[in-house]
């Protein structure tokens, strides 16, 4: 990989590039804003809330990187995108080279130029990062750019795929770890087929993250490039329920992939959770963005609550949150037992919610709820904690200080304590291990299970992690798939 | 999409569809349920599988009119598509020969009971069948039922066909009559509970099966949880059947309002 890099880097025209500018001039530059929609208009809106880069600040922002000859940030890509190759092919405005280039190890870069937690990844290994101490360089607002020039063009590169040799391999799950499988599986000439449950396609990507920070336009046109690279397709079906694991071995499957997610929420079972009001922020994200409730034209009905509590601190509660405001909740609160500083959420997104006048009640945990007499919720008591000793996530504990206890009326609560993986699979099928959390037991290298056909990767294996981890265990699994099936030939 | 091949209105209300579903219907097993959805805005609706025939490829489904969305699959005719349809989805009945079983179902319950009547027949039990509706019109598939039973009582509110009277009067009359070892009961929640009350009273093992408010189906979303021995549980992975004994089902009747 080392001398793949090497030699892209020694090219003529990346050469010229880097003399064409001193590092100095370089590092002097300032990291590029991300243009955002004013706070007061977009907690009206679905519209997206960051606009994207203009092509003068991302040939800006290119030059910042200096395209180190140790390039640390690809080792903090879960998916190894060539990062200095894309960067320096916006530096000289070859916008469709550098989506080809993300193209060459990304199945969904768009989506992860927007979603992915890159602060924690490919910029926290920046060289200005972990050298020069500095802001890095906004790799994921390039990869964004690219992406999205590509996609404005209507020049949209297929990735080349090698001649099709015929064998059969099923994907359960068109999330983000079945769609990067399928992405490389096909790319390899296999003959792949992705199976869905739901009626649409994109798993977390269609029926979890909001349409303001990722819209659906994006997610289809993803999709639609492994479409036209021979990925197939099914929705409606459910592996284990639908068609079986003999089914899929009759039909002549030489491998399956499982990437079914962690659909299953988890609530804290507290008196009065049962209550009319309160969901999981699975089922209101779904609602909302899956079958499209607010749009008055929907048959599914949602809550529209004016004070709308949302319990947890991660990224989905901050989408519950933010979502509840567009639909008009006047106070939108966010929930947490542990300070700001523990919150799991990006950084971005508690920005971005805090900008639109979310309430924070943190080291607050929730107690039971009451509600009114036909059983709608309507208050939540809280217990004030505060910090203790740190636990095994090296997270502060948080401790409930004896007596403090709040009173808040609401009419709406969104429970976003975390997933557990979907049981369907682990339940229908034989010959895999699975922990007792009910998540897949793989090996970490190959992402193989104890069927030696059968591989799995993302939640369900995590057990509740990001769209990045799950691509880059898909793209794991297919290496390893696809070394294991070439072996007993 | 999926096929009408067969549409029958059985009452007023209740019409019985025949749709293409070839893979449903070779894995589907008494008690399971589909999810519907009909047109681009379309509801995610839960509706028990009457019946299947896998060399047709095809499945049963009997849908009363109570609401907008089953209104709008009642309106499909023969030839026309159902927009999405997935399934088979939560447990089958666990079918074993426990001696005398009671069916009773209720309305439109009747449908999803059918197969668990046959395969409680088959598998050795004598089968004594309650079906109640509030007159004779809204008596569903009486032949059917009849087919698989030991016997079969009719109880309607208004007297107009069988037994005047609940459907608790005539499993009560049964129960008192001979030993029952097990009950299954399916119908609309009220009934269930009534049933329940009534079976718990002469300690008789019932199982109930749940219709709840479902999105995804699949664990997903956690709108159909219930609570069953004071635990939280989702009717479309759990369930939909649970012992009735056990299930709260006052706070289900609640959570059923949730968005009228």
């Amino acid at each position: 990989m080392s001398d793949y890099l090497q030699a892209e880097r020694a090219q003529e025209w990346r050469e010229a590039l880097r003399k064409s500018m001193k590092n100095k001039d370089r590092t002097n530059i300032s990291r590029v804003v991300m243009p955002e929609v004013d706070p007061e208009v977009r907690s009206h809106t679905y519209d997206e809330v960051n606009k994207g880069l203009t092509e003068e600040m991302a040939v800006n922002e290119a030059h910042r990187c200096l395209d180190c000859v140790d390039p640390t940030c690809i080792t903090g890509c879960p998916v190894e995108i060539n990062i200095p190759k894309f960067i320096k092919n916006i530096e000289r405005g070859e916008y469709l080279e550098a989506a080809k280039t993300l193209k060459e190890t990304s199945a969904l870069p768009a989506v992860c130029g927007r979603v992915c937690p890159q602060e924690r990844q490919c910029e926290s290994k920046c060289f200005y990062t972990l050298k020069l101490k500095k802001e890095p360089v906004a790799i994921g607002h390039l990869e964004r750019y690219a992406a999205d020039y590509e996609r404005m063009s209507g020049d949209i590169s297929v990735p080349e795929t090698a001649p099709a040799n015929g064998i059969k391999i099923a994907v359960v799950g068109s999330g983000p770890a079945g769609l990067a499988f399928a992405g490389d599986m096909v790319k390899l000439g296999y003959d792949v087929t992705v199976y869905e449950a739901l009626h649409e396609l994109g798993g977390v990507l269609r029926y979890g993250i909001p349409e303001f920070r990722l819209p659906n336009d994006i997610v289809d046109i993803e999709i639609d490039g492994l479409k036209k690279m021979g990925v197939k397709f099914e929705t409606n079906c459910i592996v284990g329920k639908t068609i079986s694991q003999e089914d899929l071995r009759e039909e002549g499957f030489k491998g399956i992939f499982i990437g079914s997610g962690a659909g299953l929420p988890n609530f804290m079972n507290i008196p009065g959770e049962n209550l009319i009001g309160i969901m999981s922020c699975n089922e209101y994200l779904t609602r909302v963005n899956l079958m499209q409730a607010a749009d008055p034209e929907s048959d599914t009905p949602v809550y529209q609550g004016k004070k709308v509590a949302v319990v947890g601190g991660g990224n989905t509660a901050m989408d519950a949150v933010r979502t509840a405001r567009r639909l008009g909740a006047e106070k939108a609160m966010i929930i947490y037992r542990r300070s700001e500083e523990e919150m799991p959420a990006r950084v971005e997104e508690i920005k971005h919610a805090k900008e639109e006048g979310i309430d924070f009640y943190t080291l607050h945990n929730p107690l039971c709820y009451e509600g009114d007499e036909r059983g709608r919720v309507q208050k939540m008591q809280l217990q004030r904690m505060e910090l203790g000793e740190p636990d095994q996530s090296g997270r502060r504990r948080p401790v409930a200080i004896a007596g403090e206890t709040v009173w808040l009326e609401v009419d709406e609560v969104i429970v976003s304590v975390g997933v557990s993986p979907n049981p369907l699979i682990p339940q229908t099928f034989s010959g895999m291990e699975v922990t007792s959390w009910g998540t897949i037991v793989v090996n970490n290298e190959t992402m193989q299970t104890a069927d030696d056909m059968i591989f799995a990767g993302g939640d369900i294996v995590r057990g509740g992690a990001t769209v990045i981890l799950a691509m880059g265990d898909g793209r794991k699994a297919a290496m390893a798939m696809d070394a294991h099936i070439t072996s007993r030939q | 999409m999926n096929k009408i091949i067969g549409k029958e209105n059985l009452s007023e209300k209740v019409v019985r569809f025949e749709v293409e579903a070839p893979l449903i219907a070779k894995s589907r097993k008494a008690g399971h349920f589909v999810i519907l959805r009909v047109g681009k805005k379309g509801e995610r609706v839960p509706y028990t599988i009457a019946a299947a025939d896998p060399k047709k490829g095809t499945i049963t489904l009997v849908i009363q009119r109570v609401g907008k969305s089953s209104e709008k699959v009642c309106q499909l005719e023969v030839g026309d598509y159902i927009t999405d349809m997935v399934g088979p989805l939560g447990k089958a009945t666990h079918i074993e020969n426990f001696g005398t079983v009671v069916c009773a179902g209720g309305g439109v319950g009747v449908a999803p009971m059918l197969p668990i009547i046959e395969a409680m027949k088959s598998a050795g039990n004598r089968v004594i069948s309650v079906l109640a509706a509030r007159s004779k019109e809204l008596i569903i598939l009486e032949e059917q039922v009849a087919k698989h039973s030991d016997e079969v009582i009719i109880m309607t509110d208004d007297g107009s066909y069988g037994e005047k009277g609940l459907i608790t009067n005539g499993v009560e009359k049964v129960i008192q009559r001979e030993k029952v070892d097990l009950c299954v009961t399916i119908g609309p929640a009220i009934m269930m509970k009534f049933v329940s009350l009534l079976t718990k009273k002469y300690d008789v093992p019932t199982v109930a099966s749940l219709n709840t408010i479902m999105v995804d189906g699949t664990g997903m979303c956690g709108a159909c949880r219930v609570t069953v021995g004071g635990k939280t549980r989702f009717v479309c992975i759990d369930g939909p059947e649970f012992d009735a004994h056990l299930v709260d089902f006052d706070e289900m009747l609640m959570r059923l309002k949730a968005y009228n």
